[in-house]
C-alpha cells in the first residue's frame, strides 16, 4: 500500500500508485456500505469540521455522511454563518477552529490553493472538497473508482470530458487522475472554454463533438453554467445544446458499451438529454454512492489508516 | 569645508562615458575633482575612503517606488523606504501617486516633500496622478501638480482606460514638458486576472491575465506619444509583444520609452506553482546564469503570494524577451516597483491578496546578476540604466558625477556573494520573494550630497 500523505490537497502531486491504494482503500469501504450496520469506529473520538466557505450540498453531504461512517464528530460551518464575512481572515478562521482541537478540515473554497494555504498553517489535517477553478479530488477520485468498477480497468480507456473546462476543477482533478492510470484524455466544448494550453496537461483538445466522443469508452460531462459573467463565454444555453449537448442521436454514434458521467447537478435537456441521464448508459447515481465510500477511504487513509485490510477486519 | 576622497576605486560615469580607475573627491555635498589628481585638490584633513577593487557611480536612482505616505502607513513609510533605498544603493527615488489620498493635488506634493525633508535619507522626488483620485474620470490639475514639483504623473496601480482622456493627459501635460507614465493594464482583458495566463494559470485554476492586456496598452501609448508628440514611459514592461512593440515605435523616432523590473526578467510565472516546479523548468537557465561559486537553492510553497505582482510574472519567452530589450537598449531603465504589504495582508488566498513585492534592497543585485554577469550588459550599460538614463527621463539634475554636480554616489561590489536576509531589511515590509536566494553584486556604500548615509558592514551613519 501506498500513502504517507498528511493531507489531500490535489491529485496532480499524486503517484498512479498513491491513486490506486485510495480506490483499493474504497472498495472495502464500500463493501462496509452495504452491510446492515454501515459504521466503522476508524475515527471514534476525532473531530472533523466541514469549512465550506463556497455553497455546497452534494459534495457536503457526502463528506458529513462518510465521516459519520467512520464514527466521526462533526461540525458543519458554513460561509453565510461565519466570521469571514465580518473581515476575519481564512487563517483565523481555520486557527480558531484548531483550537478547538479539530483533527481534521474538510474545505470548500472558490479561491483556488486556498487549501494548500490552510495546511501551511495548520497543524490539522486538511481535505479539498473543492478549490476555486484548481481542483477537485475527491470527485476525481470517486469518478476514476466508478469507471474501474464498471469498466474493470482505466489504463487504455478513451474518456472524453465534455463541457466548461476553464473554469472546472472538476476537469482539472480527472486529467491528472485518469492520465496518470493510463487513460487517453480528450477535452471537448466552445474554445472558449476549452483553450489549447489544457493540452499541456497531457489531454486532446477538439471542438468538435461528434469526433470527440466516436471513440470513447467514458463520456464525461461537465454542468454548463450561463451565469452573467459568463455570457462573454458562448452565446446561448440554447446554442450550446445544440453545438455539445450530448443527445440520443449523438450516443447512438458512440461505442455500443459507452457509458455517461456527470458530476451533478445536471442540467436535463442542456448538456445532457433527460432520457440519457436516466438510461442504464448513465453511471450519475453511482457516482453519487462510490462518493461516499472514496471520502471514507480518504479520511481513514489521511487519518494514518493502513488499507483495505485494516478495514475488511473491523 | 566638509570633503570625502573615495580612493582606487573604477569609476564608471556613463553620462560621461568614464570608466577607468580614479579618485572621487566630494566637497560640501558637490562632486569637486574625478580623475588621478583628485587627492591633490583635496584639503589636508580629508576623509579617506579606501574603494579599492569597487565600482564607483552616480548614485542610483529608482523611479518607481511606493512608500506608502500617506495613508498606508503600516506597509511603509517615507523613513523605512528611503532606509531600505540606501541599503540597495539608491540615492534618489520617485513615489508613486496611489497613496490614501493619491497625490493628485499640489497640497498633497507639498506633504510628500515635507516629510522627506524630514525623515528621508535619500532625495525623495514625487510623480503626481494623472487623473483625479486615480479614478480615470477627469484630469488633476496637472499645472499645480508641475508647479509643486513632481517630475511625472502616472496613474500607477490603476491605468487610464479612456483613450481620449488619456490623449488629452498628454496633450496638457506636454505643455509643461512633464512625462507621463502609465502603467499598461487593459482591463476589459485582464478582468479579474491574478496572474500571468499561460499553461500555470491553466493547472493551478487560476484567473489569467493576459500578455495583451498589457500590449494593448503600450500600443495605445505608441499611438498617442505619436499624435501628441508628448514622452510617454511604459512602467513595468512583462510581456514579448510590449518590448517588440516599443522597439519598432522607437525605431520611426516616436517618443516612447520603458522600464524593467527585476522580477520580471528573473522569475517566471511557473514560481506560482512552487520552487519545485520553477527550478525543474524556467528555473534551470537561472542557474546556469548565475555565475555563483556555491547554489544553495531556495524554496517555497504553491501559491504563495509574494510571487503576486501587478503586471504578473511572465512566460520563460517573456522573460528572454525582457532581457533582451533591456540588452538592446530598447527598455532604458531598470526599476523595483517596490510595493510593501503588511505580512497580513499577504497571508491570505491567492485570489485575495494584493498585488506587489518589495524590491529596493535585492534589485541591483538581481540586475547584475541577470544582465552583467550573465553577459548581456556591461556594467557601464547597466548602471546607465539606473543612473542617467532616469535622470533624462525626468529631467532631473542627477545620475552624473559632473564637477559641481550633487555628490550622490554608489560604490558596488559587483562580485560580492550573499544572501538576501530578513534581518537585513530596512523596509517595513518582509513580502519579497528573494529571502534566501543566493546573489551576486551589492552596493557596499551610499553617498547622498555628501554624507555616506549608508555603509555595509557599519552602523549606518546618522543623518
Amino acid at each position: 500500500m501506498s500513502w504517507n500523505r498528511k493531507h489531500l490537497l490535489d491529485i496532480e502531486s499524486l503517484s498512479a500508485a498513491e491513486i490506486l491504494t485510495v480506490l483499493d482503500t474504497a472498495r472495502a469501504f464500500k463493501a462496509v456500505g452495504e452491510r446492515a450496520i454501515k459504521k466503522v469506529p476508524a475515527l471514534r473520538g476525532k473531530t472533523v469540521v466541514n469549512l465550506f466557505v463556497e455553497p455546497s450540498t452534494r459534495t457536503r453531504i457526502s463528506f458529513e455522511l462518510s465521516e459519520q461512517r467512520l464514527s466521526a464528530d462533526i461540525i458543519n460551518f458554513t460561509a453565510e454563518a461565519s466570521s469571514l464575512k465580518k473581515g476575519e481572515t481564512l487563517k483565523d478562521t481555520a486557527k480558531n477552529l484548531e483550537a478547538l482541537n479539530a483533527d481534521f478540515i474538510v474545505i470548500r473554497h472558490s479561491a483556488a490553493g486556498a487549501p494548500h494555504f490552510l495546511s501551511r498553517v495548520l497543524n490539522s489535517h486538511v481535505i479539498n472538497a473543492g478549490d476555486g477553478a484548481h481542483e477537485h479530488p475527491t470527485q476525481a477520485l470517486l469518478d476514476a473508482f466508478t469507471i474501474r468498477e464498471r469498466k474493470g480497468k482505466i489504463e487504455g480507456l478513451n474518456v472524453t470530458i465534455l463541457g466548461d473546462i476553464l473554469f472546472s476543477r472538476v476537469a482539472r482533478s480527472n486529467i491528472w487522475a485518469l492520465t496518470k492510470l493510463g487513460a487517453r484524455v480528450t477535452l471537448c466544448g466552445p474554445a472558449t472554454l476549452v483553450p489549447r494550453t489544457f493540452e499541456q496537461m497531457g489531454c486532446r483538445v477538439t471542438h468538435n463533438v461528434d469526433e470527440a466522443i466516436r471513440d470513447a469508452d467514458i463520456i464525461h460531462l461537465l454542468r454548463i453554467q450561463h451565469e452573467r459573467q459568463r455570457q462573454t463565454m458562448f452565446p446561448s444555453i440554447g446554442e450550446y445544446t445544440q453545438l455539445f449537448g450530448l443527445n440520443k442521436a449523438r450516443l447512438a454514434q458512440t461505442k455500443p458499451d459507452s457509458l455517461v458521467m456527470h458530476p451533478g447537478p445536471i442540467n436535463r435537456g442542456v448538456e445532457i438529454d433527460s432520457d440519457i441521464a436516466d438510461s442504464d448508459r448513465s453511471l450519475i447515481l453511482e457516482q453519487v454512492t462510490n462518493g461516499i465510500a472514496v471520502r471514507m477511504a480518504v479520511l481513514f487513509l489521511v487519518n494514518g489508516g493502513k488499507g483495505p485490510q485494516e478495514i475488511a477486519a473491523s | 569645508m566638509n570633503s570625502l576622497l573615495l580612493t582606487g576605486g573604477r569609476v564608471i560615469d556613463p553620462a560621461n562615458r568614464l570608466d577607468a580607475p580614479a579618485d572621487v573627491l566630494i566637497s560640501d555635498g558637490k562632486i569637486a575633482a574625478v580623475g588621478n589628481d583628485a587627492a591633490k585638490q583635496a584639503p589636508a584633513n580629508v576623509e579617506r575612503m579606501d574603494v579599492s577593487g569597487l565600482v564607483v557611480c552616480p548614485g542610483l536612482i529608482d523611479l518607481h517606488v511606493h512608500f506608502r505616505e500617506p495613508g498606508q502607513t503600516a506597509k511603509e513609510t517615507i523613513a523605512t523606504g528611503t532606509a531600505a533605498a540606501v541599503r540597495g544603493g539608491f540615492t534618489s527615488v520617485v513615489c508613486m501617486p496611489n497613496t490614501s489620498p493619491s497625490i493628485d493635488n499640489a497640497a498633497a506634493v507639498a506633504l510628500v516633500h515635507e516629510r522627506a525633508s524630514q525623515h528621508g535619507v535619500v532625495n525623495v522626488f514625487v510623480a503626481g496622478a494623472i487623473t483625479k483620485g486615480i479614478a480615470g474620470e477627469e484630469l488633476a490639475p496637472i499645472g499645480g501638480l508641475k508647479r509643486a514639483g513632481v517630475v511625472a504623473i502616472t496613474d500607477d496601480g490603476h491605468c487610464v482606460q479612456n483613450n481620449e482622456l488619456m490623449r488629452r493627459a498628454c496633450e496638457y501635460a506636454k505643455m509643461f514638458d512633464l512625462p507621463l507614465m502609465d502603467h499598461c493594464q487593459d482591463y476589459s482583458l485582464v478582468t479579474t486576472g491574478v496572474m500571468h495566463e499561460g499553461y500555470w494559470s491553466t493547472a493551478l485554476g487560476l484567473q489569467g491575465w493576459p500578455s495583451a492586456g498589457e500590449e494593448m496598452i503600450v500600443a495605445r501609448n505608441i499611438l498617442l506619444a505619436e499624435l501628441t508628440g508628448a514622452n510617454v514611459h511604459c512602467q513595468h514592461l512583462s510581456a514579448a509583444g510590449s518590448v517588440a512593440l516599443i522597439r519598432a515605435a522607437k525605431k520611426r523616432g516616436v517618443p516612447i520609452s520603458g522600464e524593467a523590473c527585476p522580477h520580471h526578467f528573473t522569475l517566471t510565472d511557473a514560481a506560482i506553482a512552487g520552487s519545485e516546479k520553477f527550478w525543474a523548468t524556467d528555473g534551470k537557465q537561472l542557474t546556469l546564469n548565475s555565475q555563483l561559486s556555491s547554489l544553495n537553492l531556495p524554496s517555497w510553497p504553491n501559491y504563495d503570494t509574494n510571487f503576486k505582482m501587478n503586471p504578473p510574472l511572465r512566460s520563460a519567452r517573456d522573460r528572454e524577451a525582457i532581457l533582451e530589450g533591456l540588452a538592446d537598449g530598447t527598455i532604458e531603465i531598470l526599476c523595483s516597483d517596490h510595493a510593501p504589504h503588511c505580512g497580513f495582508e499577504k497571508e491570505v488566498e491567492f485570489d485575495y491578496a494584493p498585488f506587489g513585492i518589495t524590491g529596493l534592497e535585492v534589485e541591483l543585485a538581481l540586475s547584475l546578476m541577470q544582465l552583467y554577469h550573465a553577459k548581456r550588459l556591461s556594467l557601464a550599460d547597466l548602471i546607465a540604466k539606473y543612473t542617467v538614463a532616469p535622470a533624462r527621463l525626468l529631467r532631473l539634475k542627477k545620475g552624473t558625477l559632473n564637477v559641481g554636480a550633487d555628490a550622490d554616489v554608489t560604490v558596488i561590489d559587483p562580485e560580492r556573494e550573499w544572501t538576501f536576509e530578513r534581518a537585513d531589511t530596512a523596509s517595513k515590509s518582509f513580502n519579497n520573494p528573494f529571502y534566501g536566494w543566493p546573489l551576486k553584486g551589492k552596493a557596499v556604500a551610499t553617498i547622498v550630497g555628501g554624507k555616506k548615509v549608508w555603509v555595509e558592514q557599519a552602523e549606518a551613519v546618522a543623518v
